[in-house]
């Protein structure tokens, strides 16, 4: 085997090989895939329990300064005037071209100062992109990723499990909210968002407070879960990877993703999404239902539709929840719900799959106030 | 008596039938299995040829068959219960039998111990 370039550490990577994970490389990180229960039972437990994830791979970039908020409203797609203090707001950034950079959280924390947190995976390319949109405005960027460590703690009995030990009155946090407080003595972002379609919560806390509060979680019962477990969670939810549902050569329209982009203001790439919403979309992002038996789609198997390729999938797998083969994929924007097309989940082999809607399950996540 | 393959296969004798599945390294590798895509009954195998896949949350991985023959009887069960595989991947969880052609073929397979060493040096 050749010399390879060292695998990044989060500050919980000692953890992950005392619970005996199975770490694999993340996007340059060794991260764990599955602890020793596996995927399935790591999945059950945040559905149906609570579950625990190491999600410090993630990058943090602080803007700060007079211009902070203006910054960020050209930088996203997303409205972010209409914020309150407190709120968080899932958004993305764009190229002029419409294409997505990354799909990101704002936290809107006051006047000056708001924090971005970005796709692991797209890190040093987000924090390159957003010091050049900032040029001309008066805000200081500054990448704090290494000060962070982030926990997700996920599931229906998250709340219950760690309301004693907050300093913050938990029920008070509202989806997509967040307040800075507490966690067993430990100072940190409490914010009540995730990745996986269950209610839980999100800390962010300085990194060596990472160990002791993983500790105290695991001690009240909550069961450590890896990015198997975390793409599973997510993908019955129909949320995004980046990489596979959004990437640069798709815009957010195409994805689904309109309720997250206001046409109403302006920002990076606005003209181009208009002119898009204006001359009407050519394909999207569409949820699929196998209806046959023959195999699991996977990222980037064809699709067909009377023997002609019209698409390709973004995500496929066997849904435990929904307890169907379900997939995400790119098709033509005619097809309407019960179409029907076939996925080709290996050469020369195409099943059966029809539309249907999102999600594939919906779990105890709550929903935003309107 | 058990014979393995490289490609973590193991095969066993019952009298001219050959039972075939993936071992208990394979599954514990591969993660929960949720598909196997079973091959046909009466379907002719060469010795080396893609018997079937099996498909874990994460990838798919092809089975080959170590030995060539006719497909006599597939594991119906796994069809509604793919987790067999990880639970007893070297019992109840074969995958096919097959009518050996020449069970000669058998001799050049790997013996458990020559199969562990595969394994330690993975």
């Amino acid at each position: 085997m050749s010399g390879s370039v060292e695998l990044k550490c989060t500050p919980l990577h000692a953890e992950h090989i005392r619970l005996k994970a199975k770490m694999v490389d993340f996007g340059g990180w060794d991260m764990p895939i599955q602890y020793t229960e596996g995927i399935l039972a790591e999945h059950k437990n945040v559905r149906e329990s609570v579950g625990l994830f190491d999600v410090s791979h993630m990058g943090e970039i602080t803007v700060k300064g007079e211009q902070a908020l203006d910054f960020c409203e050209h930088l996203v797609t997303n409205s972010i005037e209409k914020m309150k203090f407190g709120e968080i707001c899932y958004t993305l950034m764009c190229m002029e071209n419409g294409g997505i950079v990354d799909d990101l959280l704002v936290y809107k924390i006051d006047n000056k100062y708001a924090l971005l947190v970005v796709n692991a995976s797209n890190l040093e390319k987000d924090f390159e992109w957003i010091k050049k949109q900032a040029e001309n405005f008066n805000v200081e960027v500054v990448n704090v990723s290494d000060e962070y460590a982030q926990i997700a703690l996920q599931g229906p009995g998250s709340e219950e499990m760690i309301k004693d030990i907050c300093g913050v009155v938990l029920e008070n946090i509202e989806f997509y909210h967040f307040e800075m407080g507490r966690i067993n003595g430990i100072q940190a972002i409490i914010s009540r968002t995730g990745y996986t379609g269950e209610d839980g919560f999100e800390f962010y806390v300085q990194k060596d407070a990472a160990i002791p509060l993983w500790r105290k979680l695991l001690e009240l019962g909550a069961k450590p879960a890896g990015l198997g477990s975390r793409d599973l969670l997510r993908f019955e939810a129909c949320y995004m990877l980046y990489g596979n549902e959004i990437t640069e050569n798709t815009t957010p329209l195409e994805a689904g993703l309109k309720w997250a982009v206001n046409l109403e203001k302006e920002f990076v790439g606005k003209s181009s999404l208009s002119e898009q919403k204006e001359k009407g979309l050519t394909r999207k992002l569409r949820a699929l239902e196998v209806t046959e038996k023959g195999g699991i789609p996977r990222h980037n198997n064809k699709i067909y539709s009377e023997d002609k390729e019209i698409g390709f999938v973004t995500t496929g797998n066997k849904s435990p929840s929904a307890g169907k083969v379900v997939a995400l994929g790119y098709i033509p924007s005619t097809f309407k719900l019960g179409n029907e097309v076939e996925i080709e989940v290996r050469p020369n082999k195409r099943i059966k799959a029809k539309v249907v809607r999102t999600p594939f399950y919906r779990g105890s996540v709550k929903s935003k106030k309107k | 008596m058990k014979k393995y393959t490289k490609s973590h296969e193991w095969v066993e004798l019952d009298g001219t039938v050959a039972i075939i599945g993936i071992t208990d390294h394979a599954q514990e590798k591969l993660g929960d299995i949720v598909y196997v895509d079973l091959p046909e009954e009466g379907a002719e195998i060469s010795k080396g040829d893609t018997l079937c896949s099996v498909e874990s949350v994460k990838a798919a991985s092809d089975v080959f068959s170590p030995v060539s023959g006719k497909v006599e009887k597939t594991n119906e069960a796994l069809e509604d219960a793919p987790e067999t595989i990880n639970s007893s991947a070297e019992a109840d969880g074969w995958i096919v039998r097959i009518e050996v052609s020449d069970t000669a073929e058998l001799d050049t397979l790997l013996s458990e111990e020559e199969y562990k060493k595969v394994c330690e040096e993975e």
